[in-house]
């Protein structure tokens, strides 16, 4: 396999526990002072036997075994808070958090049932939920635009689409989905996407223990987009971009990338006199992890926000950098049952709490997996009358004067 | 007599069980389509007293012995097979269930005979016996020929209803001696009954129940509360139950109960045939599910395709919202 | 305690089944096969039992496509060797299988305990576990849940009855299982362990012998099952459609 190859011709592409002090990365782990600012910013600090400065304390001193046979890094939601808050600037979550996590599960089989199941189901169907994927695309009948599929169609496209598992799938994620292609089709983006062929970008794979698997659907994509022709690649999820960002370049991946709401606000002034109906909401807007923290995306969203005529837009006390993951990164998606085993406090809930104390009626996302977390929590809390949970595409199509 | 239709008339702790009843009424059918006498065949020790009870049968072939008193079923096989044999009938109806398991894998293979499994009918068509037979979780539907007489058919409990199978008249009996070891390779030591404790589902008027759509275990929670504004209990089907989410006594279908309430509400449950067995009597069944194709809506009488956890909060609160009203 | 688990894959209903032209097969050019449920917890349950025993358990299958996978998978789970049986064709019926698998068994034994699983989705024609203990003349039960091992050829067997009863067996060694679940749920093993089995290890393949048994259950023709009936389908929102089932439990004498 090519790409195989072009990973063992580079290195040091690959980073391990036992290369690490030989990397850059790694000898900045060196440099850190035990300063604790991670274990204080950690949204799962107090729960955590391992936070990242005992776990390089105990590298230093070549004890980190230890920190193998336990299952408190589960409690890593790879937010970057961590990291953003290192005085050192060691990438704690990119780095060191999934080289220990890779260790813990080669020594610890048992995995909570609904993280493996996820696994399984990604390996196998390219999707967690175990869907077919042959209903990946089934979606776009419902879309009230015609969208473009590579498989059937394959001429060249400007934008490919990079649609991802919970727009595809997810009910919620679906009206993001259609909402998304409506905004697009509204711009005249000539855009297509790959349809079945689109397995899920990984990145969780990499940040929930499982490099494997993450290589597996890392190759699989790369396969594909070698079929197309196309401009720039466009992905609805953070998660995705992150994947196609940081780890994808390793086997060759070079090609223009973006996020659907950095995108569309490129275009922000194309679609300002499109943006006719009035929509009286006050929104809050939650900075997504990966798109805020670790790719300072900030102004992009409030742009396209406080372009819908009516909206007004209020801020979380916890904004920008400071913002609080819904939990479900790093496999936290899939872990809720663990962690309320556990006894911690759902993050999706810490962070719906704050929102509603905006008194906004409105918390809009940019990221596929907050829909589900945060409507979810607005129900366990007994919000559900007070606020509603909106992608920004879906209050942009909302705004949009032509409604299917 | 050969060429008859037989049913092997399956026994548990003591008593005729219902899937036998289901069986007699499609033993009925079929000996009347090929004009033949139906048989029930009764295995066990001191089981003579239960015959009345198979009056659908035109007469009942008695075996007594003490090897078959236990519910280990080595001997049933090797017993069968000598009556199978020596009488050699057209056909032998099985329950597809836990207790005569080991009988339709066994007696098959020990006298080459033809045996389909997951039959939900047998019928004659041209002088061949023909099954339809659910397979793949209940997805399809194969029609079946077998080739060679005796034949062996593995029955879906709810074939029939079960009332059809009881007949008013005692049948004669005719009680057959047959020659078993006494060395048993498998010993039935003890049965081992279900915690106590738990809520029985097998007396509840109303159960929610939940398979693999709930997701995970925390999501039992709104599960709980549905049944709570109803005043039933959560039950669920084999993948909750392996999963550990529920208890085994909570479990419905094949391996675990048989249940008959006023309302039955599948969540996210697909329907497999092993779980249909175990709720398709239920008065009145409801099922919630994201595909529309899945088989619980083939006997549900309502349905709703859409995601439970949509439907299921939208349907606690409504019921709560009418009960508050009819207090005031 | 040496193990032999009987793997067997059949089509994975995740996907849509189709009906090929012929009326009596599943379109290919969609089928994806997996291994049967029951089986993956056959081989959870040895590999188990040999984690608790020590021993060796030996993976075997009929060859089928996505049958190596299955079988890198089993070995990265503890397998110590994994066996595909070549000359196999999708279209044998349960008992065809279970005949020739049985003529090859031998080569792998002695073993304490054969497993399978109980039941496979696709057995039309006869169960595999109860075939191989008849052919192999060893004492068999189905729907097993739990095996202790007690001393001198002796193991305590767990099996399923109803309505949450099990039943207790004693049984001698060796003996064929048909498994009905493990005692946990089967493992999660990291696609690098797949990979590196896939490496380091190999599968064997051991060519079935003779003709397989004649059919003795023809399958005349498949079909989507014609449902009996059809549930009658509420529309709506969540909040429509719950508002339309709470009427009809009302009219029901439900609420």
């Amino acid at each position: 396999m090519a790409t195989a190859a072009a990973r063992t011709m580079e290195p040091p592409c690959e980073i391990t526990l036992e290369n690490l002090f030989h990397t850059p990365e790694g000898r900045r782990v060196l440099t850190c002072l035990q300063c604790g600012a991670c274990v204080a910013t950690c949204p799962y600090g107090e729960q955590m036997d391992y936070p990242p400065r005992r776990i390089i304390a105990l590298l230093r001193a070549g004890l980190v075994e230890k920190v193998f046979t336990n299952d408190s890094l589960l409690a890593c939601v790879a937010c970057y808070a961590c990291k953003a808050k290192c005085p050192r600037q060691i990438d704690l979550t990119g780095v060191l958090l999934p080289l220990a996590k890779e260790q813990v599960l080669a020594r610890h089989p048992e995995l909570p049932a609904e993280l493996q199941k996820a696994l399984e189901n990604k390996l196998r169907y390219g999707n967690p939920m175990g869907e077919s994927p042959r209903k990946r695309a089934a979606w776009t009948a419902t879309a009230g635009v015609p969208i473009r599929q590579l498989p059937t169609d394959p001429r060249p496209v400007d934008v490919l689409w990079f649609v991802e598992c919970y727009c595809s799938f997810y009910p919620r994620g679906q009206d993001n989905a259609r909402a998304t292609a409506r905004v697009m089709h509204a711009l005249g983006v000539d855009f297509a996407i790959l349809g079945n062929e689109e397995k899920c970008a990984g990145e969780c794979g990499r940040l929930t223990w499982e490099p494997g698997l993450f290589d597996t659907l890392m190759d699989y994509n790369m396969t594909v987009f070698s079929k197309y022709k196309f401009n720039r690649i466009v992905t609805s999820c953070p998660h995705a971009y992150d994947a196609f960002k940081i780890r994808y370049p390793i086997v060759g991946f070079n090609y223009a990338l973006e996020h659907t709401t950095p995108y569309v606000a490129r275009h922000l002034e194309k679609l300002r006199p499109l943006l006719k109906r009035r929509l009286d909401y006050t929104v809050t807007y939650q900075d997504s992890c990966c798109l805020g923290r670790h790719n300072n995306f900030y102004d992009e969203p409030r742009a396209l926000l406080t372009a819908i005529p009516g909206v007004k837009l209020v801020d979380m006390t916890h904004n920008r950098v400071n913002s609080i993951c819904c939990g479900g990164g790093g496999g936290g998606m899939w872990l809720d049952t663990y962690y309320k085993t556990k006894g911690y406090e759902r993050l999706s809930e810490r962070r719906v709490k704050e929102a509603v104390a905006t008194g906004a009626d409105v918390l809009a996302v940019s990221c596929d997996y907050e829909i589900s977390r945060f409507e979810d929590a607005l129900k366990v809390l007994g919000h559900d009358k007070k606020m509603v949970v909106r992608d920004v595409m879906e209050l942009l199509a909302e705004s949009l004067e032509v409604q299917p | 007599m050969a060429g008859n239709v037989w049913v092997l008339a399956e026994t548990w702790r003591g008593q005729v069980s219902e899937t036998t009843y289901e069986l007699l009424a499609l033993g009925r059918e079929l000996a009347a389509e090929l004009g033949v006498p139906l048989q029930a065949v009764l295995l066990g020790h001191q089981v003579k007293s239960l015959t009345p009870q198979l009056g659908a049968a035109e007469s009942v072939v008695l075996v007594d012995h003490p090897a078959l008193a236990e519910p280990a079923l080595e001997p049933y096989t090797y017993a069968l097979a000598q009556l199978v044999k020596a009488r050699q009938p057209r056909c032998l109806l099985v329950p597809l269930t836990n207790i005569s398991w080991e009988v339709l894998g066994l007696l098959p293979a020990a006298l080459e005979l033809p045996c389909a499994n997951f039959c939900r009918d047998v019928r004659a068509a041209d002088g061949k016996l023909q099954a339809r037979c659910l397979l793949y979780g209940g997805k399809v539907e194969a029609t079946a020929a077998v080739s060679a007489a005796p034949a062996l058919f593995g029955i879906l409990p709810g074939s029939r209803p079960a009332e059809k199978g009881r007949g008013e008249k005692a049948p004669a009996v005719e009680e057959v001696p047959v020659e078993l070891a006494e060395a048993a390779r498998v010993k039935f030591k003890k049965y081992l009954e279900p915690e106590a404790g738990d809520v029985d589902i097998t007396q509840q008027t109303v159960l929610v129940s939940v398979g693999r759509g709930i997701q995970n275990q925390d999501n039992l929670a709104l599960a709980e509360e549905l049944a709570a504004a109803l005043g039933g209990a959560v039950s669920g089907s084999r993948p909750v139950i392996d999963q550990g989410w529920l208890p085994l006594s909570r479990q419905v279908g094949k391996s675990g109960a048989s249940v008959k309430p006023k309302l039955y509400l599948a969540l996210g449950i697909s329907g497999a045939p092993e779980h249909q067995e175990g709720m398709r009597n239920s008065e009145l069944i409801v099922a919630v599910n994201t595909d529309p194709g899945a088989p619980i809506f083939a006997i549900a009488h309502f349905g709703v395709c859409a995601d439970l956890f949509d439907i299921v909060p939208a349907l606690t609160e409504e019921i709560k919202r009418r009960k508050a009203s009819r207090a005031a | 305690m040496n193990i032999v688990v009987l793997l067997k894959m059949v089509p994975d209903v995740v996907e849509e089944l189709e009906v090929a032209p012929d009326g009596k097969s599943l379109n290919a050019e969609f089928l994806r096969l997996i291994v049967n449920e029951r089986d993956a917890h056959a081989l959870e349950e040895a590999v188990l039992l040999k984690e608790r025993h020590g021993g060796a358990v030996v993976a075997v299958a009929p060859e089928a496509p996505e049958v190596d996978e299955a079988l890198f998978t089993a070995l990265a789970k503890g397998a110590d060797r994994a066996v595909k049986i070549t000359g196999f064709t999708s279209d044998f019926s349960t008992r065809a299988a279970a005949k020739l698998l049985a003529q090859l068994l031998p080569r792998f034994l002695p073993a304490d305990l054969l497993l399978a699983g109980c039941q496979a989705i696709d057995d039309v024609d006869g169960q595999l576990a109860a075939i191989l203990a008849h052919e192999l003349q060893l004492p068999y039960l189905g729907l097993v849940t739990q095996v202790k091992l007690e001393a001198a050829g002796r193991a305590t067997v767990t099996k399923e009855f109803a309505g949450g009863v099990r039943g207790e067996f004693e049984m001698t060694l060796p003996a064929v299982l048909g498994i009905q679940a493990a005692e946990k749920p089967p493992r999660y093993i990291p696609v690098a362990k797949v990979r590196a089995a896939m490496k380091t290890q190999k599968i064997e393949t051991v060519p079935a012998a003779g003709a397989p048994a004649a059919a003795l259950v023809e399958v005349l023709q498949l079909a989507k099952p014609e449902a009996a009936g059809h549930a009658e389908m509420l529309t709506g929102s969540p909040a429509e459609a719950a508002g339309k089932l709470c009427g009809i439990l009302l009219e029901r004498g439900v609420l």
